[in-house]
């Protein structure tokens, strides 16, 4: 099958991103394809589908413009692929991986197909490094560790962006001198909100160490579907051969999923919840997957994806699969936001699943773990108490609980809201915590060990 | 390999539709394409074989080869299981790490059992025995816990004409059996089909209890050994912490734990953990009575579909030497989300959700392989296999398909939920809800055992918890001041079973797991001290006296007395006594 490819002037159909093309020979499926239009520019496409010698090709920069009569179309006996090279941080590309910062082309060390493979279980190694954010509410509460893939579940107008900046800027393992890039990819997102990220980004110097690939809201959907697969596999080139700890940043999975839905509803499957694709849960498992650390290698994978829930519901599809996959997430709530606190996370629906093996004694610290179940535990009567008041007033509460209504408030006002360039060091997050808990009677904190409370406690 | 050889038609996605496989069958096996990717015949319509692909199908097209293999999706069994880990079509995961790298690879093959290993066979067995399917000719030990039996294969009847002591790998040969004039070689490795259930000699009703040394789990919704149960839960409830706690403390002596389509750091947390956890039997590792599927969310869907058949054979197999084996299945969505996908690809007529027709009649297909049984052979031995299978609800609904249909089939319904984990009460299983129909049988061993007041006890403490329910309603409305003080004491009592009894730390050392002689001391200690104070308050003692008493701490530590003092739970009873006596008198 060597020699020149052939390009055929055979498409019959197109349906929204896709394109039928007929009499093709020795096409393979997932193969990429050039499409040249009648004016020369050309396209992107890919075989999602192969019958006998019919291929239904997806077209990446959309549909709009094609006709059949005047496409031609190439079959490129390759997957897709991304070139790779160190040259990379610092530099800004599209969905496809090429350059649009003005910058010049990338010189590749190496091709390396998107789609990745999957990590073998056996070959990695366990998540367990404390990563410092700087932020209260995770540290101490929803600890996040090198490896872990914790996603930030949000709705629309809520500051999720300037809590993943924040997160990547201030992300960093207490030991020092090691390798660290953020790679940051960004799907459907608006030109003012992408500007907000690469502005940081560069104001931090941060843009030094970062990679980003960026599909605005207004570029063809069907580049979203590859984004994340372009900046995944630029994250595993810097992690697993280049030894770096790459965070990768990925907003908003919600724009993939509706990219994902098209694509299905283009090609007439029969759809699951919502009409979202019955394959849902394991496309977003490719890419969440990915995140990780493997055994024997210096560099670690860790994922911020970022969605944004509609109406704020949890159970929707899109969040729903995700937190089947992802190891816990941090929750942002309207509620906290509109009393203007930063940032909101709704800290008893988050969570980390990962937190016990990164905390404690030679990690953070000995009372880690006793602090916060203290913490969560208090935090969570408060607020009960705090509903029960609203049904049957305050005057309801015994006075052991009008504390706690106390400590919710403190605890919010003092632990959750913290300024946005505030960069808590674990230690100060876990002091805060131990003068709340002295806001509270003794007797009430069964969740911490004696010996904790004779030394954190603060006296008097 | 057959000689016969197809050529692909069309492809998408998984599902690969081929030509010119004559004389296939359904649920055989094919290699596809230059790269030899498994696959396995899903559907047949006259010369079109649709194919379903275990591994990602990038780069195949038509025109490519199909070939066939003559035998459908098998597993190896003998001596190497334990230990292992495979994927979902049985590929052991550390040889293919060792030979290929950190990523799986399209077309990588290793044998499920390693052939470097040399086992020693003991025969039990004699040159002149008649023997029929079943029968144990002799043993290898295959771990610290585990005494593997080399069975006479289904299909094989007749008198041994040879057999030995050896020391091999699995393919030696270790004993000939003659039948009807044909000479049987037979090793230490049998093949079997994983969608057939293998042969049993009768099933009967199982009445033994599995003890998990999970509170919530043994006193109040016990499991059976060869029951089912099923873990429904919307994410971050701790399905998977349930499904380890069990893999790591119930008293079943083989447990297989299938990973189907979750994710894959958990699987890493239970190779890195179980070997160093002790059995609290026999004081050794837990890996060493353990086989592992892995097939992680984002391996090859088809290959999920296969995975929970792959570890239910396995599970049989050891059954059928008469251990009692556990298998856990984490998550059984996933799984038939797996159907979806290949269905939808099918084109066929989706039911409910876009789930094929079909989905109900699988689930109970699955869950029926469970049992106690007695074992082929001629020795009459007993094995079962309990089946635990976790759901992963969407949005934690319970009236989807997947739910729906595993209830209609399972004996055991831990219900989690979530406002009991965001609370961080763990394990989540809401005491309301649940349901064990194996309390009966369960009770009938317990009785015996303590004297009738198992069952009494929990009678109570259920009865307790309901009243709890129906106080909160009211307590809401009219605030908990507004109630008789009776009711007050009886909210003590509850909220003393709740945090003091159901609420149990899977990572404290002591906590994690609880025998049942500790379980019943400790519903014992609380009840003792509810029954004292409501008599006391009936003499004249006060609510705020009643409920600040300061023997309430110790209560609250008698969950981390250790199993070697249980002594203390009756110092602790006295202490309840004599600080109540001071109150009424």
């Amino acid at each position: 099958m060597a020699g020149i490819a052939k390009e055929y002037k055979t498409v019959t159909e197109i349906v929204g991103p896709l394109m039928i093309v007929e009499g093709v020979e020795g096409v393979t499926y997932g193969e990429l394809a050039d499409i040249r239009l009648q004016d020369g520019s050309m396209r992107r496409g890919r075989v999602l589908e192969v019958s006998g010698d019919r291929a239904v090709v997806q077209v990446f920069e959309g549909t709009s413009g094609l006709s059949p009569q005047d496409v031609k179309v190439k079959f490129l006996a390759k997957g897709m692929e991304l070139g790779v090279s160190m040259e990379m941080l610092g530099r800004v590309f599209d969905g496809f991986g090429r350059p649009i910062d003005e910058g010049p082309a990338i010189i590749p060390e190496k091709y390396l197909n998107v789609n990745g493979s999957p990590m073998n279980p056996f070959a990695r190694d366990y998540p367990n490094e404390f990563i410092q954010t700087g932020i209260s509410t995770i540290d101490l509460l929803n600890t996040l560790v090198r490896g872990q893939k914790l996603p930030l579940f949000s709705g629309s107008g809520l500051p999720h962006s300037r809590l993943a900046v924040q997160i990547a800027r201030q992300a960093k393992v207490l030991k020092t001198g090691e390798k660290f890039a953020v790679v940051f990819a960004a799907m459907g997102i608006t030109f003012e909100e992408a500007e907000f990220f690469i502005a940081d980004f560069r104001r931090t110097g941060a843009i030094e160490r970062s990679v980003v690939f960026v599909n605005l809201a207004d570029d063809p959907p069907i580049e979203r579907i590859a984004l994340p697969r372009m900046a995944l596999t630029a994250a595993e080139y810097l992690a697993f051969e280049k030894d770096m700890h790459v965070l990768v940043i990925m907003t908003d999975i919600t724009n993939y999923c509706e990219a994902l839905r098209e694509i299905s509803a283009a090609r007439r499957e029969v759809p699951g919840r919502r009409g979202y694709p019955g394959y849902l849960y394991t496309d977003l498992s490719t890419i969440y997957e990915r995140a990780g650390r493997i055994k024997g290698k210096k560099g670690s994978i860790t994922q911020i994806p970022v969605l944004t829930m509609p109406e704020d519901d949890k159970t929707h599809p899109i969040p729903d699969l995700t937190g089947y996959i992802t190891e816990g997430q941090i929750i942002i709530h309207r509620g906290l936001n509109a009393r203007g606190i930063y940032p909101p996370v709704d800290v008893l629906p988050s969570l980390s699943r990962l937190k016990d093996k990164g905390i404690g004694d030679g990690k953070t610290r000995e009372d880690h773990a006793d602090l916060m179940n203290q913490l969560y535990s208090a935090y969570a009567r408060g607020k009960n108490a705090k509903e029960l008041a609203v049904v049957l007033g305050e005057s309801a509460l015994s006075e052991t609980d009008l504390l706690f209504v106390k400590f919710a408030d403190t605890f919010e006002d003092r632990f959750v809201r913290q300024g946005e360039d505030e960069n808590r060091p674990i230690e100060e997050s876990m002091r805060i915590g131990w003068e709340l808990l002295s806001m509270l009677p003794k007797g009430e904190l069964k969740r911490v060990r004696d010996k904790y409370i004779e030394k954190y406690l603060p006296k008097g | 390999m057959n000689e016969v050889k197809g050529e692909v038609i069309k492809v998408s996605g998984p599902l690969v539709i081929a030509r010119g496989l004559t004389g296939a069958r359904m649920y055989e096996m094919v290699r596809v394409g230059e790269g030899r990717l498994f696959g396995e015949i899903i559907e047949i319509k006259g010369d079109s074989y649709s194919i379903q692909v275990y591994e990602e199908t990038e780069g195949i097209g038509p025109g490519q080869p199909v070939w066939r293999t003559g035998e459908p999706l098998s597993v190896e069994l003998g001596p190497g299981l334990i230990r292992s880990i495979y994927d979902g079509v049985q590929r052991p995961l550390d040889k293919l790490s060792y030979d290929f790298g950190e990523y799986i690879v399209r077309g990588a093959e290793r044998p499920a059992l390693d052939r470097s290993i040399k086992w020693e066979f003991n025969p039990v067995a004699k040159e002149g025995d008649r023997v029929e399917p079943g029968d144990v000719l002799g043993t290898v030990k295959e771990s610290n816990l585990v005494i593997h039996k080399i069975m006479v294969p289904p299909g094989i009847w007749g008198i041994i004409k040879k057999i030995g002591p050896l020391t091999g790998n699995v393919d030696e040969v270790i004993a000939v059996i003659e039948g009807e004039g044909i000479l049987h070689d037979i090793t230490m490795v049998q093949r079997w089909p994983v969608r057939q259930p293998r042969p049993v000699k009768r099933k009967v009703v199982p009445v033994e209890p599995m003890v998990t040394g999970q509170r919530v789990i043994d006193m109040f919704f016990p499991i059976t050994k060869g029951g089912t149960a099923c873990v429904p839960g919307p994410f971050g409830s701790g399905k998977t912490v349930v499904q380890h706690q069990l893999a790591k403390w119930a008293d079943a002596q083989i447990v297989v734990y299938v990973g189907c389509g979750e994710r894959g750091n958990e699987m890493t947390d239970v190779l890195m953990e179980f070997p160093h956890l002790k059995d609290p039997a026999s004081g050794e590792p837990l890996m060493e009575r353990t086989v592992l599927v892995a097939n992680t969310s984002n391996m090859p869907v088809a290959a999920r579909e296969a995975s929970v058949f792959t570890g239910i054979a396995i599970a049989e197999y050891y059954r059928d030497m008469g251990y009692s084996v556990a298998l856990m299945a984490d998550s059984t969505s996933r799984w038939a989300e797996a159907m979806r996908e290949i269905s939808g690809r099918l084109e066929e007529m989706p039911g409910e959700e876009g789930y094929p027709a079909y989905l109900g009649s699988r689930i109970a297909s699955f869950y029926e392989r469970a049992g106690s049984v007695v074992c082929l052979g001629s020795d009459e031995r007993k094995g079962a296999i309990t089946v635990i299978g976790a759901v992963s609800p969407p949005g934690g609904d319970l009236s989807e398909p997947v739910v729906q249909a595993t209830l209609r089939v399972v004996k055991v319904f831990w219900g989690l939920d979530d406002k009991l984990a965001f609370s961080r009460h763990f394990p989540a299983i809401n005491w309301l809800t649940s349901y064990s129909l194996y309390q009966d049988v369960v009770d009938e061993h317990a009785d015996t055992r303590f004297e009738g007041q198992w069952s009494r006890n929990r009678k109570q403490a259920m009865e307790i918890l309901q009243r709890e329910a129906e106080l909160e309603e009211l307590v809401r409305l009219v605030g908990v001041d507004a109630l008789p003080h009776e009711d007050r004491l009886l909210l003590q009592a509850a909220k003393m079973i709740r945090e003091d009894f159901l609420h149990q730390n899977a990572f404290d050392d002591i906590d994690t797991c609880t025998s049942i002689e500790k379980q019943y001391r400790l519903l014992r200690l609380i009840l003792h001290y509810y029954d004292r104070i409501k008599k006391a308050f009936k003499d004249g003692a006060t609510l705020v006296a009643l409920t600040g008493l300061e023997v309430l701490d110790d209560i609250a530590r008698a969950k981390l007395i250790p199993e070697d003092d249980l002594e203390q739970f009756s110092i602790i009873e006295k202490r309840i006594d004599n600080s109540i006596v001071s109150l009424t008198w």
